[in-house]
This record gives structure tokens, C-alpha cells and sequence, in this order.
């Protein structure tokens, strides 16, 4: 592969520029279907670049109590993470351009940056409603990150390697095993609502208690990309979950296997925005007593079950 | 390390996404938990009770219905009813049924309004549309029956300005059976949704005693089980005629709150009912003297939020020498701090909904000795712009141009 090819990979597509287009998308089919789903008429589909662009022409106030690097630097650290992260995933080629043995961990790792700029941000805002959004983030982080690398490592377990595209070749060639990962399907898309900070985990950005959390003193340009790597990271995590709990549809032609990685994003989409609808917000300790006392014993009896038919089989 | 360092200091209010009107509710924090609040209150005073004193009897009607944007029907009757005590006024009897229907409506779009805020502050937005979807079809009716969705202008002195046709009574009981469906729908949904529950149930607790020490009214005391309710307690309208339940409710927190209001929907229509059944033929009106002769009265009436209390006094004269209002809010944010103690953080929003604050019709002049400034003066209205004038320039913006009243260029 000449270095202009790795390039294009890495910068246009499936890269950095398709990514953001992916992650735009998404945020429209989110906020269409929330809308639709509570009988309102949602936005036109270009109002995510819209507001994407709004917010580049607005003025970008920075605090004077801020401490301005870090203030400015979170937002370009949260979108390159998640980017990067963004490498290692087979998306709808079973073969990412960097693979190695032990990049699923590597992927967990980078997805987790996001959430500690979240934290540095909001912390760095010296706002008092950004640093309690800042400090539920982090303490929020606590309680899902752990089931959610529970969940994602049995089907490791069970393939027996810790590199995504080995697991994708390993549920390739053993059509159906997937299917005792459901559990573990279950327990991250129920961590990726806190990882992306949605309802009922929307808790660090309770808007009617703290302002808009960690968010509170951005505005601007540093706004526009805070939002540009959520809307990325759904896009990456939700490719994660597809490619470790859904792993088929890769060895077809090429432009097949994008259609299904399409349906599969845009399913995993539609789930977390109906899941989303339907709750309330839950307190912080009620959170965590949930992650804890109940997502994690079901993320661990998916390791129990994994361990188990890795016996049998 | 002292303890004092692990306090943060947060200010809810005068300006913040949870409320839907100015007010400052300073939160000491502890982690996550309440240490203590600090309410202050009076940012949206605007001089009403003065300002009747300076209208007559039939202008000040239309000023008291904007005490209150949601149960502005409440004050505008409380006031009207205890205006009507003094001249001794008869009101026929159709003009009554019609104020007690259109009261009952405006329960109904005030508790379905709550319900959508209470969704909301708990960010169970889906909740807010769903209700407010709903609240519109009451909403409409109002707006046929009356011709304003809010601020409906109906009363009058001796009775009400416009009559209900008997083409519109089958288009209420329409609307009624459709929002029964829905509400009942919503009961079901407090009763099964485990996240709603979480959220409501053992939050801004408020025991019958503290209630009743503090003075709570309407659904926050009901919800205490403190059984009153001024629509049976000391009857106005036509609330005789009609037999209804008083919700009560022993959760003596906001899911109490809840249920009792949901409950109190469900009656609102059964009363609803009972009013365009046996609406009476007759006049809507009676003639009303200009000048009111001398005289007080206190009207007691149940608004959606709880008890409201006018208190009037006549001189005789076309104009009132006193207009005083308790509105039921300034009767709950009492027990606001009460259910505060201890609570958290993310459960203040839905603790101060759940009284369902109108700050509005709450906010009364506070008058604020300085220290060291002397004793208190009145400002006339040339030198407080003087003031203003000053202020600005002092701090570089010169307002010159600016002509004061009474012509005399700053």
C-alpha cells in the first residue's frame, strides 16, 4: 500500500472526512426518529451541518478564569481519539488498515479519551456548573466503563484473540456463534447511552439541574467540535458494537458489505434513540447502583457464558 | 481539612434552565447531597395590588387575570366573587355553571401543563410532548369557548361576558372523552415506568404535620393527606350542584403529588360532565353598580395549585381602597425548603416543580434596609431615571439623548 493510498484511507474515507459525514447523519437520524417517536416533526436533514456551521461563525467566548490551553485543546483531543480509534475497527472490510493483536483494548482506550476531555474541559471552565458536570463525568465513566469492557472482551474469549479483525475472521468462519454474545449486545448498548451521555445516563449534561455540565462555558468553533465528537463517537462505538456483536455481512462484495454496516449503524442508532425516549433521567447514585448491582453480574454472566461454550464446542 | 471546604455553592436561579420564571435558590453542596438552600424571592414584582387601587372595579378584573399566565381564570373569579360579596350582587345561576366549566378547563390544561414540566425537570422530555400534545386540544376549547387560549377575559361583574351555545357543549364532552382516554393512559404509565418511579418516589418528602405546620394548600398538602379542598370546604359556583372526590394521597412525596393530580384530572372530567349536563337556561348577567358600596371580603377559591385568596376592600367609591391576593404559592414555597432537606442535587428541579410554582403571582416588594444608608426613602420617578441616568454614566455609557418623562433632557 504506497503511503498516498494509506493517506487517503486515514484522511478521506473510510476515514476522518467520512466519518464526520456518518456522524452528521447520525446525529439526524437520532434526533428525526427522538422527534418522531414523541409526535413532534424533527429537523430537515441538513440541520446538523447547519447548526455544525452556526456554531464555527459564532464568537468563541473563553472564560477568564479558564485555563485557555486546556479549555481550547479538549475539543481537538476528543475528536482526534475517537478518529483514532476509528483505525483499528473493521468496519465493513474485514481487515483494518493497522491490526494487531490486542487493538480491541487499544480501541476501549482511545474511546475512553472523549470522556476524560469531557472532564478536563469542564474542570478547566472553572465554571461551578461545568467542574459538577466534569466530576459526574468521570464518576459516571466509573460505573458503565467496566461492564462495557466486561461485555466487549467475552466474544474475545470466546474467539480467542484480543484483535477485533481476528474476532470478525473467527465469527466469519463460525456463522451463528455470535449469538451467544446477545447478552453481552444488551449490556453495551446499555453503556454506550452513558458513554454518550444520552437518557437515562444524560446525567453529567442534566440540563435542568447544571446548565449544560461540562458544556456549559463552550460556545463557537470549541462547541461546534465538542459536539462534532460526540456525534463521531456514537458513529465509532456504535461501528465497535457492530463489528464485535454483529460480525457478519464481511465477507461479501464490497458494496454489499458497506450496505450492511449501514443497516447495522443505523439499527444500533434507532435502538439507543428509542432508548432514549422511553426513560426518565436517573440521579447519579441511582445510576451507579444500576451499572454496578445490575449491568455488571449480566456483562459477567456473558463471560460465564462465553467461557462455557468455549468448553463445549 | 474542615469540613466548610467541601461545600460548593451553587446558584440556581434568578437565571437557569430549570425555571421557568426568575428567582434564586442558592444550593450549598455537599457532593452531590443539599446542605442548605437560600430561596430569594422578588425578582417579578410588578405592583398589581397597587395598581388595582388605581383602576376601577371592572379594569382591575382584567388586571388580576394577569396575576398568572396558567390559572389566570383563578384570579380573576376570586377577585370577582369577593367584589360581587360586597355589592351583594346575585349571579344567576348559568353565569355560575359556566365559570365553574370554564374553572375545571383550566384545571385540566394547568395539571396536563405540570405533568409535561414535571417530565421534563425528571429529562423525561418524551412525557413533556406527549402531555403538552394533549393539553392543546383543552387549549383550543378555551380558545373556542372564551376566544383566548389564556387570559380568557370571561368575567365580568355579576356575571360572565359570553354565553356556551348548546352547539358547543357536545364539542366539550368530545374533548373530555379523549383527554379521560390519554389521562388515563398517564396513570398507568406513573403506575409501570420503573424510571419515573425511581425519580418520583421518596423524593421532597413532606409529612402531613410539616403540611399542615407549614401550610401547604392544594395538591401539596392532598398529597400529604391533608384532606382539603375549597371546592367542597366552603362551596362557590356552582361546585354544589356537583358531586366530586377529593384526591388524597398518603406517598407524601412527588409521586404522591403526581397521583394526586392525575386523579384530580380524572374528576375534573366527571365534574365537567355533570356542569354540560345540567347546564340551566337564563341570563348570564346581572346589572352591576358602578360604585361599589363600602364594605370587605375575602374569597376563598381552589386554583388549580391550591388555595387562592383574595381579600377586597371598597370605599364607596368606583375604585377599590385595598386589593390583596394570597396565591397559592406563596402558601407552598414554605415547605419547598422542607422537602429540600437532605435531598439531591438532580432531585431540586422536580422538588420545586412539584408545588408547581407560579413566582409570578408570589412576588411581592421586599423592602431592603441598607446598612449604614440610613433610614428607608421613597425614590420619586425623576430621580430614580436621574439614578439610572447616573449609573450608566458613571460607568462610561452616556444616555444623554435620552429624554426623561415630564421632558427635561438628563
Amino acid at each position: 500500500m504506497t503511503a498516498a493510498a494509506a493517506l487517503f484511507q486515514m484522511l478521506i474515507f473510510p476515514g476522518f472526512f467520512f466519518l464526520i459525514i456518518l456522524g452528521l447523519a447520525g446525529q439526524f437520524v437520532d434526533r428525526k426518529l427522538y422527534a418522531r417517536l414523541q409526535n413532534r416533526v424533527g429537523p430537515p436533514w441538513f440541520q446538523p451541518v447547519a447548526d455544525f456551521f452556526k456554531l464555527l461563525g459564532k464568537e468563541s467566548v473563553i472564560p477568564e478564569e479558564a485555563d485557555k490551553r486546556m479549555f481550547t485543546l479538549a475539543p481537538v483531543f476528543a475528536l482526534g481519539a475517537v478518529i483514532a480509534s476509528s483505525f483499528y475497527i473493521p468496519l465493513w472490510n474485514a481487515k483494518p488498515l493497522p491490526a494487531f493483536e490486542g487493538d480491541l483494548l487499544v480501541v476501549l482506550y482511545l474511546l475512553l479519551i472523549p470522556t476524560l476531555t469531557f472532564f478536563l474541559g469542564g474542570w478547566y471552565s472553572r465554571s461551578i456548573f461545568s467542574t459538577l458536570g466534569a466530576v459526574r463525568s468521570i464518576t459516571q465513566l466509573f460505573a458503565y466503563e467496566i461492564p462495557l469492557l466486561i461485555a466487549v472482551i467475552s466474544p474475545a474469549l470466546l474467539a480467542n484473540t484480543w484483535s477485533i479483525s481476528g474476532m470478525v475472521q473467527y465469527y466469519t468462519s463460525h456463522p451463528g456463534r455470535w449469538l451467544f454474545n446477545l447478552i453481552g449486545l444488551a449490556v453495551a448498548m446499555v453503556t454506550l447511552l452513558g458513554k454518550l451521555e444520552k437518557v437515562p445516563f444524560d446525567i453529567p449534561e442534566a440540563e435542568t439541574e447544571i446548565v449544560a455540565g461540562t458544556f456549559t462555558e463552550y460556545s463557537g468553533r470549541f462547541l461546534a467540535f465538542f459536539r462534532l465528537a460526540i456525534d463521531t463517537e456514537a458513529i465509532v462505538s456504535a461501528s465497535l458494537v457492530a463489528a464485535v456483536f454483529l460480525p457478519f455481512g464481511f465477507g461479501l462484495a464490497p458494496w454489499l458489505a458497506f450496505l450492511v454496516y449501514l443497516a447495522k449503524i443505523l439499527a444500533i442508532l434507532a435502538v439507543l434513540a428509542l432508548l432514549r425516549t422511553v426513560f426518565a433521567r436517573l440521579r447519579l447514585d441511582q445510576m451507579i447502583n444500576f451499572c454496578w448491582k445490575v449491568v455488571a453480574p449480566i456483562a459477567f454472566l456473558q463471560v460465564l457464558v462465553d467461557l462455557v461454550v468455549k468448553e463445549l464446542l | 481539612m474542615s469540613d466548610i471546604e467541601h461545600i460548593v455553592q451553587i446558584p440556581v436561579g434568578p437565571q437557569h434552565p430549570a425555571l421557568k420564571e426568575p428567582e434564586s435558590f442558592m444550593i450549598d453542596l455537599r457532593g452531590e447531597k443539599i446542605d442548605a438552600v437560600r430561596m430569594r424571592f422578588g425578582y417579578n414584582h410588578r405592583g398589581i395590588e397597587k395598581g388595582c387601587e388605581q383602576r376601577s372595579y371592572t379594569q382591575d378584573l382584567y388586571l388580576v387575570e394577569r396575576i398568572c399566565g396558567i390559572c389566570s381564570y383563578s384570579h380573576s373569579t376570586a377577585f370577582v366573587q369577593a367584589v360581587e360579596e360586597i355589592a351583594g350582587l346575585e349571579v344567576p345561576r348559568r353565569a355560575l355553571y359556566i365559570r365553574t366549566l370554564v374553572a375545571e378547563l383550566e384545571r385540566v390544561h394547568s395539571h396536563l401543563l405540570w405533568l409535561g414540566v414535571a417530565g421534563h425537570e425528571i429529562g423525561f422530555d418524551t412525557l413533556l410532548m406527549y402531555t403538552w400534545r394533549d393539553r392543546e386540544l383543552v387549549m383550543i376549547l378555551l380558545a373556542q369557548l372564551t376566544g383566548n387560549r389564556v387570559n380568557y377575559g370571561l368575567n365580568t361583574l355579576g356575571g360572565v361576558r359570553r354565553d356556551i351555545t348548546s352547539e358547543q357543549l357536545p364539542s366539550i364532552l368530545k374533548v373530555v372523552d379523549s383527554l379521560e382516554e390519554r389521562t388515563k393512559y398517564y396513570i398507568e404509565l406513573a403506575q409501570t415506568e420503573e424510571t419515573l418511579r425511581q425519580r418520583l418516589a421518596n423524593v421532597g418528602k413532606l409529612s402531613k404535620e410539616d403540611a399542615l405546620a407549614l401550610g401547604a394548600v392544594g395538591p401539596t398538602a392532598r398529597a400529604s393527606g391533608v384532606d382539603r379542598d375549597t371546592r367542597r370546604d366552603d362551596p362557590y359556583g356552582a361546585y354544589r350542584d356537583v358531586s366530586f372526590k377529593v384526591v388524597t394521597d398518603n406517598h407524601c412525596d412527588v409521586y404522591g403529588r403526581t397521583v394526586v393530580r392525575l386523579g384530580e384530572l380524572m374528576e375534573a372530567y366527571s365534574i365537567i360532565r355533570q356542569l354540560v349536563k345540567n347546564m340551566p337556561d337564563g341570563p348570564i348577567l346581572v346589572k352591576a353598580p358602578r360604585r361599589i358600596p363600602e364594605g370587605e371580603a375575602v374569597s376563598r377559591y381552589e386554583a388549580p395549585r391550591g388555595e387562592d385568596v383574595h381579600y377586597v376592600r371598597a370605599n364607596g367609591t368606583e375604585k377599590p381602597e385595598r386589593v390583596k391576593v394570597r396565591a397559592p404559592t406563596l402558601a407552598n414555597t414554605q415547605a419547598v425548603a422542607k422537602m429540600l432537606e437532605d435531598g439531591y442535587l438532580a432531585d431540586l428541579p422536580i422538588v420545586i416543580a412539584a408545588i408547581d410554582p407560579c413566582f409570578s403571582c408570589t412576588d411581592r416588594m421586599i423592602g431592603i434596609n441598607d446598612h449604614g444608608s440610613g433610614p428607608r426613602r421613597v425614590m420619586s420617578w425623576e430621580e430614580l431615571s436621574r439614578y439610572g441616568v447616573d449609573f450608566y454614566r458613571r460607568k462610561g455609557i452616556d444616555p444623554s439623548r435620552i429624554t426623561l418623562r415630564g421632558g427635561s433632557a438628563a
